[in-house]
């Protein structure tokens, strides 16, 4: 199984070799997605963890144990209408109709709670107004 | 009763001047007649903002101390080409940095290139400028690295030598793997099909015979003044036309001109196509003087009536395979689908219509204002009766080495 999770931890836990562990012992595939840790040594790991079924849980459970707080990562995607030059590209890749044109105007719209984050509209836009925006608690940043 | 070129200025002197764009244009003269319309209407407005990668600046950075002749000189990393005097270079659309990773990790993202440079000086931002040279008498100085702003150099002037297509393909993948091409992402197996034009709105579809656009056309050039320089490169006006004059496949292009410093970063922007490079979107407006109703005519021109050949981009187009797909036309592609070979195909625009509308609107209130005037062209670019050749590069032997293929 493969799944994105984010692992929000503190001072004490980030002096530990969480990954290290996770690969050693559980022999799961960690993929860091993004990773940001305070001078006061907090902060979270986005990360891509692949493994057996029960290895996956074994290894979320030793991050529990040691009190780091592990939530499914929740990714939106984020249309930033300053950069779009209103193309009209991004609508055909869109399975949704979240990114949606206007046919008398020919304008594109973002309705975000259409949004299922495929990602398809993220590398057919050429100003890059479109970004994929992980969700990160503020209480631990 | 024809007008003339002074006759629609002095009415623009006087705030007189009857301006509509190209779209506004197609219902007055349903509903008015040619004779009528012709009489009231001074200018017809066009525009069209899309990727246009033959494009750059020219800039003039001024001289170091000690003097400076320039043999390599990049701007924020892009290379511009310095072969010409001391302190003078080009800065080119699609130019990458040297430590671009391009396709080496397919699809590549050619995150930024010359056309984000050309933006991000007339945002006024600030640029590393770096420039090496040998060293001579009168230029000593081997090495120069600092930060500039549009403001410290001398002259910076767009030349982009080949702008604003008269028509293009509509690009689709008939191969069993995606596309990553000029035209944006190709799905396989026609998964859509991709197209650039403004259709109705873009400027040499409304003077299909170039009747009225030539060298000396004052334009609006991505959000300045600027000027037709001559016909731009790969212009091949002899193709089939329709009865209304329109070319069936790409045919006529500008070459166009204009002071950078006057420009506006919200009509020069720079693109990334995954898989294919950096360019950059470019705004042009021409106004059309309706001198009489044939040149009226042309300019009611709709998007139903302008077609533009379906053309393969797994085979066809890279391989110069020929392949018949037919034509489609710019009402269908607008509307988000259109049938090719029996299958209904969803469309991908690449060249933005609702910033064509503004830029011919832009177009319209500069001359109602009198702040824009139209000018003659001086001299004409070859129309439909040329006798242009499109050519190829030859395959020949270098020194009589035999190629084997």
């Amino acid at each position: 199984m493969k799944e994105r999770i984010v692992c929000y931890f503190s001072a004490a836990q980030s002096e530990q070799p969480i990954i290290y562990r996770l690969v050693k012992d559980y022999d799961l595939v960690i993929n860091i997605l993004k990773a940001d840790i305070n001078p006061q040594k907090e902060g979270y790991l986005v990360v891509e963890v692949e493994g057996e079924r029960d290895k996956y849980k074994q290894g979320a459970d030793f991050l529990k144990n040691l009190g780091v707080i592990v939530e499914p990562l929740s990714e939106t995607v984020v249309w930033h209408e300053e950069i779009c030059i209103q193309c009209g590209a991004c609508p055909s890749f869109c399975p949704t109709e979240a990114l949606f044109i206007d046919r008398e105007t020919m304008e594109v719209s973002f309705d975000n709670s259409k949004c299922v984050v495929c990602g398809m509209c993220l590398e057919c836009c050429p100003t890059r107004a479109i970004q994929l925006h992980f969700e990160i608690k503020e209480a631990v940043r | 009763m024809p007008k003339t070129y002074e006759e629609i200025n002095e009415k623009i002197r006087r705030g007189e001047a009857v301006v509509v764009t190209a779209e506004e244009v197609i219902d007055i003269v349903a509903e008015k007649g040619l004779e009528k319309a012709a009489k009231e209407i001074d200018v017809v407005t066009t525009g069209t903002f899309g990727p246009m990668c033959s494009s750059g600046a020219f800039i003039n950075f001024g001289h170091s101390r000690p003097r400076i002749k320039m043999k390599k000189v990049w701007l924020n990393g892009v290379e511009a080409y310095t072969g010409i005097a001391a302190v003078d270079a080009y800065i080119g659309a699609t130019q990458l940095p040297e430590t671009d990773p391009e396709n080496k990790v397919f699809p590549g993202r050619f995150s930024y290139g010359g056309g984000h440079v050309i933006h991000d000086l007339v945002a006024g931002k600030e640029i590393r400028l770096e420039a090496i040279a040998y060293g001579t008498d009168c230029y000593p100085n081997k090495k120069v690295d600092t930060v500039i702003t549009i403001n410290d150099v001398n002259e910076a002037f767009l030349f982009n030598p080949r702008n604003a297509y008269q028509n293009y393909n509509c690009a689709i993948n008939l191969g069993d793997r995606t596309l990553y091409t000029y035209m944006g992402i190709l799905k396989p197996r026609m998964g859509n099909a991709s197209y650039s034009s403004a259709g109705q709105l873009s400027p040499l579809l409304n003077d299909p015979y170039y009747k009225t656009i030539g060298i000396g056309t004052r334009i609006f050039l991505g959000g300045g003044i600027g000027y037709v320089a001559w016909n731009g490169t790969q212009h091949h006006p002899n193709v089939p036309r329709g009865e209304n004059g329109v070319p069936l496949t790409p045919a006529g292009t500008l070459a166009v001109i204009g002071d950078l410093k006057q420009m506006d970063p919200y009509w020069l922007v720079g693109l990334s196509y995954i898989g294919y490079g950096a360019t950059m979107a470019v705004g042009i407006g021409i106004p059309i003087p309706i001198l009489d109703e044939e040149i009226l005519y042309y300019t009611t021109v709709k998007d139903e009536d302008i077609w533009c050949p379906v053309v393969d981009y797994s085979e066809g187009y890279p391989y110069g395979k020929q392949i018949d797909l037919g034509s489609v036309n710019y009402r269908d592609l607008k509307s988000g689908r259109v049938t090719i070979n029996g299958k209904q195909v969803v469309t991908t625009p690449q060249s933005s219509y609702p910033r064509a509308r503004k830029i011919a609107q832009i177009l319209k209130e500069w001359i109602q204002k009198g702040t824009f005037e139209l000018t003659r062209p001086v001299a004409s670019i070859p129309s439909a009766d040329a006798d242009i050749q499109f050519k190829s590069i030859p395959e020949r032997s270098p020194n009589g080495l035999t190629i084997k293929r």
